[in-house]
C-alpha cells in the first residue's frame, strides 16, 4: 500500500506505551503495519497509514490503544 | 434442543415454526427465490438428507457424520451457477440476499485435528474461501453477518465476539475437534476480541491471513502469517471489480437528476420551452454521464496515478480531462461560453462528488480523513453546482 496513502496528520490513534504488555497482537491485526515491536513493546511506526478500523483497540488486552474517529 | 434444530439453522427454523424431529440432519434451509445458487438436483448419495420443505444447496458434496451430527461437506470448485450469480452480485443485484445459512460446514476430509476457519455468510465471501481450499481439509464456521463480508460486518458489529461465541456453542464445536483453536480472518479483528472469545468459549482465536488464497501457505507456515499476508492491498483489479456497484448505485440518483436537468434546461426567454428542454436537456445529461464515468469508474481504477491525496481533488483532475473531451465533442451544439462553462463545471462537480464517495469503498481511508475532506470539498462542490446552474440558465437567454 505504499503507493496509496490518504491524508496525513488526521488519524486519532493513540498508544499508551506505559500500558503495553508486549503481546504484539496489535502488530498482527493491523492491516496497514502501523505498529512494530521495539524492545518488547509496541510502538507506532506509521501513524499516517492508520485508517481507524479499531482492530488493535478491540484486541489490546491491556487497553493501551484508543482511536476516536468522528462519523466519517 | 440444539440437536433438533440443526447447527446454525435455528433462525430459519424457529421463524418458520418447523419442528425437525430427532434426526438432527443439517440441511440448508430452502432459499427458493432467494439464492439462485441452490440447485434442486440432489445426488443419490445425498438423498438420505432430503427433507420436506428444504432444498440441498448445489455446493454441498456430501455429509460427514460427527459426534455433533451430520455436517455438510462443501465443494471447493465453483459451479456455473456460482459464477453467474457472482457476476450479478458484482453489479449490486440481489446483493443483500446473497447468503449461505450460518453454521458449520466442512471441506475436504476434515477430522478431529483439522483447523476451524471462521467466515461470514455473504456467499461471495464463502465462495472465495472454498475456492482457495482445493486441497485442504478444514471445518468452516459461518457466522451470521446478514450477508455482509467479513470486514464490513466486523465494522458493523455482526461479525463479533458474541456471534462467534454463540456459533461455537450452537455447533458444539468441542465435540467436533480435539483442539481449542479457531482461525479468524485478520480483518474480522475489528469486531472480534480474541481475549473475550477465549474467556467466553474457551477457544483461542488465531488471526489468519487477510486473503483466503494465503490460507494454504499460512497452514504450511505453522499458522503464522507473514507481513505480506497481514497487509491489505488495493490493486488495479481490486479497484476495477468494485466499480460496477459504484456505477449502479449512481444510476438511481442520476435518473432523478436527469429529470431536474430537463426541467432546468427548458427555462428560457419564452418561459418554458419543450424543445429547449429536450435539446439542452440532452446536452446536460451527457455532461452528467461524463461525470459519472469519470468519478465512478476512471478515478477509482486509476486512483494511485492521479495527483493529490483527497479523492474529491482526484475527481476534479479526472473530471477536467473528460469535461474537455466532452466540450470538444459537443461544442458545435453549444452557443457561447456560458453554456460551455456550465456543462464543464457540472461534469466536474459530479466527477468530484462520486470520487469522494469512493472513499467509503477503499481499504485505507480513515473516517477522520474523510470528514476533513468532506468539510473542505462539499462547499466547493455546492458552489460550483450553483455557478453551473446559473450559467446554464443564463446561456438560454442569449
Amino acid at each position: 500500500m505504499k503507493e496509496l496513502r490518504y491524508l496525513d496528520n488526521v488519524a486519532t490513534l493513540v498508544l499508551d506505551e506505559e500500558k503495553c504488555i508486549g503481546c504484539s497482537l496489535c502488530t498482527e491485526v493491523c492491516p496497514h503495519a502501523v505498529f512494530e515491536m521495539k524492545q518488547n513493546r509496541a510502538s507506532i511506526v506509521d501513524l499516517n497509514a492508520c485508517m481507524e478500523c479499531g482492530a488493535c483497540v478491540n484486541n489490546c488486552p491491556s487497553g493501551a490503544i484508543s482511536v476516536s474517529p468522528g462519523v466519517g | 434442543m440444539d440437536k433438533t434444530k440443526g447447527c446454525g439453522q435455528d433462525g430459519h427454523l424457529s421463524h418458520q415454526g418447523l419442528k425437525l424431529s430427532t434426526s438432527g440432519v443439517n440441511i440448508m434451509a430452502s432459499m427458493e427465490g432467494r439464492d439462485p445458487s441452490c440447485s434442486s438436483l440432489v445426488k443419490d448419495a445425498l438423498a438420505d438428507h432430503e427433507k420436506p420443505g428444504f432444498k440441498l444447496c448445489s455446493y454441498v458434496e456430501r455429509f460427514s457424520e460427527t459426534h455433533a451430527g451430520p455436517i455438510p461437506i462443501i465443494k471447493s470448485g465453483l459451479g456455473k451457477d456460482d459464477l453467474f450469480s457472482t457476476f450479478h452480485v458484482r453489479w449490486g443485484i440481489h446483493r443483500l440476499n446473497y447468503t449461505v445459512a450460518p453454521g458449520l460446514y466442512g471441506i475436504g476430509n476434515p477430522g478431529r485435528t483439522s483447523e476451524v476457519l471462521v467466515t461470514a455468510n455473504f456467499k461471495l465471501t464463502f465462495d472465495h474461501l472454498r475456492k482457495a481450499l482445493p486441497h485442504t481439509s478444514a471445518w468452516i464456521l459461518v457466522l451470521d453477518t446478514k450477508g455482509i463480508n467479513v470486514w464490513c460486518a466486523a465494522g458493523k458489529g455482526t461479525f463479533s465476539t458474541r456471534e462467534l461465541v454463540k456459533r461455537i456453542e450452537d455447533c458444539s464445536l468441542e465435540k467436533i475437534v480435539d483442539h481449542k483453536r479457531v482461525i479468524v480472518p485478520q480483518l474480522g479483528a475489528t469486531g472480534v476480541s480474541a481475549v473475550d472469545v477465549k474467556k467466553q468459549s474457551g477457544f483461542r482465536v488465531v488471526y489468519g491471513p487477510i486473503r483466503a488464497r494465503d490460507i494454504p501457505a499460512f497452514f504450511k507456515n505453522n499458522r503464522r502469517a507473514d507481513q505480506k499476508m497481514r497487509q491489505v492491498s488495493f490493486t488495479l483489479y481490486e479497484r476495477f471489480i468494485l466499480t460496477p456497484v459504484e456505477i449502479k448505485n449512481a444510476l438511481k440518483p442520476a435518473c432523478i437528476t436527469s429529470l431536474v436537468l430537463f426541467v432546468v434546461s427548458g427555462l428560457g426567454p419564452g418561459g418554458f420551452s419543450f424543445s429547449g428542454a429536450w435539446e439542452r436537456g440532452l446536452l446536460s445529461v451527457l455532461a452528467l454521464a461524463t461525470g459519472i464515468f469519470s468519478g465512478g469508474f476512471v478515478t477509482p481504477v486509476l486512483l494511485p496515478y492521479i495527483p493529490f491525496r483527497e479523492f474529491a481533488a482526484k475527481g476534479i483532475i479526472t473530471g477536467s480531462v473528460f469535461a474537455i473531451l466532452l466540450m470538444v465533442a459537443v461544442s458545435p451544439a453549444i452557443n457561447g461560453m456560458a453554456g460551455s462553462g456550465a456543462l464543464f463545471l457540472f461534469s466536474l462537480v459530479i466527477s468530484s462528488y462520486l470520487a469522494m464517495n469512493f472513499t467509503g469503498t477503499t481499504p485505507f481511508t480513515s473516517p477522520s480523513g474523510v470528514e476533513k475532506e468532506m468539510k473542505r470539498f462539499i462547499p466547493v462542490q455546492v458552489a460550483a453546482l450553483a455557478v453551473s446552474t446559473g450559467l446554464w440558465i443564463c446561456s438560454a437567454f442569449k
